[in-house]
């Protein structure tokens, strides 16, 4: 099991009042997986995102991430997590502007010390490939591209380190429909191809009809968890 | 680790270059000040030690010192006294070895008169020795001779500035008449200028026999002090200590402490000259390192500026992967590498400025490696210092808060 998400809540002190943001979520997904964590704003599903990329811990509950217990790491543990398990993907993309194409997919290797140095150019274009961007743009400035190829850096950036996870926040939010469903496909590629475990988080019905699984949350709790399309 | 935090160092200041440049001028300022004021405070340093080696070289003066009696706690300024004889000095003369040569003096100050000029200065007694001893050299005429001596001579040598005030700048008085005390001497020779002014300036006395200077100038045998070259710097303390033991047990005084001499070591007023002068290197550096410190400030601020421009960055690099130490480490190198470009250029500029301010003024600069390598060393902890802040308030950003962040 790659995630395991037991009594998981999240409680925010702000002015002495206590905001339920997650109540009591169990939930499991397992290696190979692709699933939409769907919700209307305010239903919790940024912070539920925060957690399983260990970026924040849970107030109450134990998310298990490949047996660990995030709960109990110190903060250089999670960040050693993020490095090595978990690909972030960001609505407003987050590439580093005046950086080129490669540049900005080698950002995460600086940071994993089990990759030496040689091999990061050799890591960073196979992931750039394995998004489908044209092998012309890669020596570009990451502000002189289009949304759609901005974003496909991103998941190659994403890609790079071999994360077991793939979290993408709001993949789409930021494009057009036409590029939306390129960047989408180049999910669907991701995990039936190359069997990476993808979670997408997104409040867009038809985003998340690309999953293979839907969970659906309000207000803090999960209204329903169902297989969508057969593998 | 080390080439990508350099990388990303030098990408991160080339991508702000004015305002780069702007900080690492306060540095360059600050450096450049330190440098300089050290530069004119160790020529002035070197200035002073340098006329105290043109006294002459390896010396020592034995001067009388004032002698406590018993139950009197009255005690006299030193040299006031007259417990030094010439006798002393030939016994130093005969009973210690290693000494190039020694030189009793007579001294007093007294009016000199030539046909209506007249001026009070100071006459020294001195022995042939005298002249080697502090490398005198005659302008004019010739030095005091041995046949002289043992014959009290009346005949006078003048420094230059005495010869100036008594027969004009510039004139040969040789053979000329000037009256010391009552006394007619003849005027035999001038000294050439040594250059020096007040206490130990050698241009303005004049030289006669010591044997001349006690029958007639001072009237007893008292001698007031004992110049003794010794043949090596290392010997110093030796001789210093020898001639302290025999002048005890001619003097017959048993405490040391109770000695009615003291002997002076050149190599110490040295010492004690050129600590004045660090004192004064100090402060000139003190004063200019105010400037320095604004140069930190001045990075400080950059770097304070930079962490919130760059919040959504750190908060990405986070979630990327990078712990706390990676995103202190990456700001901390900025501020060290500002402060270290800063530093090198600093250097630089400190270095034109001391050449220019000898070439203007006329001040000896000095310029010397550990002032050198102190700058680096200050500038590079300044970076760290100004820059630790910035530094661990960008790697305490929260992740979540940072990448929200507009």
């Amino acid at each position: 099991m790659m995630i395991k998400c037991k009594n998981i809540s999240r409680t925010y002190q702000l002015g002495g009042d206590e905001f339920h943001v997650l109540k009591n979520i169990n939930f499991e997904i397992e290696k190979g997986e692709f699933v939409a964590i769907i919700g209307p704003s305010g239903s919790g599903k940024s912070t539920l995102m925060n957690i399983l990329g260990a970026l924040d811990r849970p107030t109450k509950g134990t998310y298990l991430l490949d047996g660990k217990n995030v709960f109990d790491m110190n903060d250089e543990d999670m960040a050693q997590i993020r490095s090595q398990k978990i690909g972030f993907v960001f609505q407003s993309f987050n590439l580093l502007p005046r950086s080129t194409v490669l540049r900005n997919v080698m950002v995460p290797l600086i940071y994993n010390n089990k990759i030496s140095k040689s091999t990061r150019e050799e890591k960073a274009k196979k992931a750039l490939r394995a998004v489908g961007l044209d092998e012309d743009r890669w020596t570009h400035l990451s502000n002189q591209l289009s949304g759609g190829q901005m974003q496909r850096v991103a998941i190659a950036r994403a890609l790079v380190n071999d994360p077991g996870i793939i979290l993408a926040d709001e993949p789409t939010g930021n494009l057009d429909s036409k590029t939306g469903a390129i960047v989408l496909e180049t999910f669907k590629q991701l995990n039936e191809k190359d069997g990476h475990t993808l979670i997408l988080i997104t409040h867009d019905k038809n985003v998340a009809e690309h999953a293979h699984r839907i969970i659906e949350i309000k207000d803090g709790e999960i209204i329903s968890d169902k297989q969508h399309k057969h593998l | 680790m080390f080439s990508d935090l350099l990388e990303e160092t030098l990408f991160s200041l080339s991508a702000n270059k004015s305002r780069s440049v702007l900080t690492i001028l306060g540095i360059v300022i600050g450096i450049a000040s330190v440098i300089a004021m050290i530069s004119v405070g160790q020529g002035a340093s070197k200035g002073i030690t340098d006329r105290i080696e043109s006294l002459g070289t390896n010396l020592l003066v034995v001067m009388p010192g004032s002698q406590r009696q018993a139950g009197n706690i009255v005690r006299g300024g030193a040299g006031s006294s007259q417990t030094l004889i010439l006798a002393d000095a030939e016994a130093i003369k005969a009973g210690i070895t290693d000494i190039n040569a020694v030189a009793p003096t007579v001294s007093a100050r007294k009016q000199v008169t030539v046909k209506g000029q007249n001026t009070n200065t100071s006459i020294y007694g001195i022995e042939t020795s005298y002249f080697g001893i502090k490398s005198l050299e005659m302008e004019l005429g010739t030095p005091i001779t041995a046949q002289q001596l043992t014959s009290r001579s009346k005949v006078a040598i003048l420094g230059p500035t005495t010869r100036d005030d008594l027969f004009g700048a510039g004139a040969n008085p040789v053979g000329q008449k000037i009256r010391i005390a009552g006394q007619e001497f003849s005027v035999i020779g001038v000294t050439v200028a040594k250059g020096g002014t007040g206490m130990g300036s050698s241009d303005d006395l004049i030289y006669i026999p010591l044997s001349t200077a006690q029958q007639y100038v001072t009237g007893n045998q008292s001698i007031s002090n004992i110049n003794i070259q010794v043949s090596s710097a290392d010997l110093m303390t030796f001789v210093q200590e020898q001639i302290q033991i025999l002048l005890l047990e001619r003097h017959r005084i048993v405490d040391a402490t109770k000695a009615d001499f003291s002997i002076m070591n050149q190599a110490d007023m040295l010492t004690t000259m050129s600590s004045v002068g660090d004192t004064m290197t100090m402060l000139l550096a003190a004063i200019a390192g105010i400037s320095l410190v604004v140069g930190g400030i001045g990075i400080m601020n950059m770097m304070l500026t930079t962490v919130t421009e760059r919040t959504r960055e750190i908060g990405l690099r986070k979630s990327l992967g990078a712990n706390s130490n990676d995103i202190s480490s990456q700001f901390l190198a900025e501020s060290i590498a500002l402060t270290f470009i800063g530093g090198i250029i600093g250097i630089v500029v400190g270095w034109l400025a001391a050449i220019a301010i000898t070439k203007l003024s006329g001040t000896t600069t000095v310029m010397t490696t550990w002032s050198i390598l102190l700058s680096v060393g200050i500038s590079t902890l300044i970076g760290v210092v100004f820059g630790y802040y910035p530094a661990r308030r960008a790697a305490k950003l929260d992740p979540i808060e940072a990448l929200r962040y507009q």
